[in-house]
């Protein structure tokens, strides 16, 4: 498998596709702190809703049957997947029971971590991304590429094409207007035509047994509304106690994914309807292992708005495929160690430590102290890259012994003069594959002091 | 042991130490009344929806009519209008309701701070009535519009129905390039009536 710094190489190949990125995503992060300065207690807010969350993790288990207990009082199936295989086993079994086979589904990052899709379509059942952005993706046989803006490596030509093939539209028209409309009458259809609708959950809340879904499009209202069957897909950690709650989470949830001030619905599902069935699946994996690290528990109070993504330099500079993770970004970087740290050893070093994660984030998640201790964890464990591991011994013992460390670098402004060839040189020096090489300064910082310190 | 039972006993051996839940007390200064009903209409414009002021129900009722003379499907709830859509329930399915073209529907409350309007299920007649519809007009007693979330989970019990909606705006995405496009999946324009306008001011 690639890494994270191979993929990154080929995501920045292009390079007015890589500054594109960079600079629409750093829009999104503009718009964010413009809605953030309309809100004098938002401080106070990111406080709040950290310490709920704290507490509500604290309290975990209690809350979780709790939960279930007032939402079978509601009337809703409530079911417990240990891992994603479970999760995807017992939705493909209701599908089963009640003989569906036209599915429709909106934005759920734990269906895309479970690989939910996938696995229904390797059964022979239709599952149609309802998302804007999910269904160009899906259309083009890729995984979103971030979490709110799933489609945002792509741009609007690339959406036209995959529509001229998928859906007709007129080749060689760009129009967001024209291609959104075009995606709103063929969903309409698969909404009017679908039998049952997978949906994700932003909240679910202990004390009514209610949740909360949060779009823009209105698609988990279509397809919910809509199918005779609902079923709503959720981690432990979604949980929050109490209703009241939501005020806080709903206050800061859009405006630090998209400068929104709420999103367009913010569904408040209870009980089925008349004739209706609901199910919730309330699944684990790798969530209560994540609970039992204390350095790293804290990641669990994520509700996903992607405010890290946004304002990461090195997310906006290397696309979100380049994590191959459902969860990409500073966030996915913490998480996904935790599922498999062998395979995602590489990504808590896809990080500059810069710290703009950490202060974005609305439940005060130490993402950036989180990468550097999962690097120490990782090197412990064995899986840094050798070649890292080398170099950076290398350089501690460089570091510690200063004699060393004067010839080492006069050796270093003799080679880059002398024989700029050696440096200026892609195959020698990585550092030089997309940078220039500054001059060689005359003499080292330290030469320059002693010269003049009187 | 079933997952239910692994999931459980893992989360209260992992847990933390028990911490308590905070106090919700938020430190701000609150709006006056008249300035809460310019923030809900300055908010609702900014995030695409449209906002009327009157002092009766004599404009919503125009607009209805209107709507009507088009001959198209349109949706009346509101009694106080006049005659309402009996056939509108909740077990109306999605292919009898994609014709809608209208919708016209009363609101519980208003919140300043986002533009949103929460709806019950009782008021929707059916859940998928305000999301099928092309357009979508509310109405809404400007008395009823508070300041933030805070005010609106205290004033709303969500939990009373079996479904109920913070709606703000119309339809929306920028799942292209960023660029804003009105009337994804649900409506296409919202324009919400604030009745009884005059007695706040």
């Amino acid at each position: 498998m690639k890494d994270h710094a191979t993929l990154s190489e080929e995501f920045i190949a292009d390079e007015p596709r890589t500054d594109w990125h960079d600079e629409t995503l750093w829009f999104v992060r503009e718009k964010r702190d413009r809605a953030v300065k309309q809100i004098p207690e938002w401080e106070q807010l990111r406080e709040l809703a950290s310490q709920i969350k704290d507490h509500t993790l604290s309290n975990l288990d209690n809350y979780l049957t709790a939960f279930e207990k007032n939402a079978q009082a509601n009337g809703v199936k409530v079911h417990w997947a240990a891992d994603g295989a479970e999760h995807n086993a017992i939705i493909l079994q209701i599908i089963r029971n009640s003989k569906v086979q036209r599915v429709v589904k909106s934005k759920s990052m734990l269906t895309e971590e479970c690989h939910l899709n996938d696995y229904l379509i390797e059964q022979g059942i239709e599952v149609v991304d309802t998302d804007l952005g999910e269904r160009i993706v899906q259309f083009r046989n890729e995984p979103p590429s971030h979490i709110v803006l799933p489609a945002i490596h792509l741009r609007k030509q690339d959406v036209s094409e995959t529509f001229h093939q998928h859906l007709g539209t007129e080749k060689g028209n760009n129009d967001p207007q024209y291609l959104t409309e075009a995606a709103r009458q063929h969903l309409r259809q698969k909404f009017i035509q679908s039998q049952l609708a997978i949906t994700g959950v932003n909240f679910a809340v202990a004390e009514t047994g209610g949740y909360v879904v949060c779009t823009n499009e209105g698609n988990a209202d279509m397809g919910a509304h809509a199918a005779d069957i609902h079923i709503g897909c959720m981690g432990i950690e979604k949980i929050i106690p109490k209703a009241e709650h939501l005020s806080v989470f709903l206050r800061l949830l859009a405006r630090s994914a998209t400068g929104q001030p709420i999103t367009t619905y913010s569904s408040h599902f209870n009980k089925p309807r008349a004739g209706q069935q609901m199910h919730i699946v309330i699944v684990d994996n790798g969530r209560t292992k994540q609970l039992g690290r204390p350095d790293f528990r804290n990641s669990l109070k994520c509700i996903r708005c992607a405010a890290c993504f946004n304002t990461c330099p090195v997310y906006r500079r290397s696309g979100g495929h380049s994590y191959h993770t459902a969860v990409a970004g500073p966030i996915g970087s913490i998480l996904n160690p935790n599922l498999d740290m062998k395979a995602n050893a590489d990504l808590p070093f896809a990080s500059t430590l810069c710290g703009s994660c950490s202060n974005v984030c609305p439940v005060k998640i130490d993402i950036h102290v989180q990468l550097w201790k999962w690097r120490q964890v990782l090197t412990a464990e064995g899986y840094a890259p050798i070649a890292k591991k080398v170099a950076m011994n290398g350089m501690a013992f460089v570091l510690a012994h200063p004699s060393v460390y004067r010839i080492a670098g006069k050796m270093g402004r003799w080679v880059m003069r002398s024989l700029p060839f050696l440096t200026n040189n892609k195959t020698f020096n990585p550092w030089y594959k997309q940078r220039d090489m500054p001059a060689a300064p005359k003499q080292s910082f330290r030469d320059w002091y002693l010269k003049n310190k009187q | 042991m079933s997952s239910r039972e692994k999931i459980l006993h893992a989360i209260s051996i992992n847990k933390p130490a028990f911490i308590e839940p905070p106090s919700m007390e938020i430190k701000r200064e609150l709006s006056a009344p008249s300035e809460v009903v310019q923030q809900f209409i300055n908010t609702l414009e900014g995030i695409g929806g449209k906002a009327i002021l009157t002092n009766d129900m004599n404009a919503v009722k125009e607009d209805w009519k209107q709507a009507k003379e088009t001959g198209l499907y349109i949706v009346n709830t509101l009694p106080v209008l006049g005659e309402v859509n009996a056939e509108i329930n909740s077990s109306q399915d999605a292919h009898s309701l994609e014709p809608v073209f209208k919708t016209y529907i009363e609101a519980t409350l208003g919140v300043a701070e986002n533009g949103a309007v929460w709806l019950y299920e009782s008021q929707l007649k059916n859940r998928l009535l305000p999301f099928i519809c092309q357009h979508l007009v509310i109405c809404l007693d400007a008395n009823k519009i508070v300041p933030s979330m805070h005010e609106a989970y205290q004033q709303v019990d969500v939990a009373k129905e079996g479904y109920g909606v913070f709606l703000a705006g119309p339809s929306k995405t920028a799942d292209i390039e960023q660029s804003l496009v009105i009337g994804a999946h649900g409506a296409r324009s919202l324009v919400v009536y604030l009745t009884s306008f005059p007695s706040i001011i």
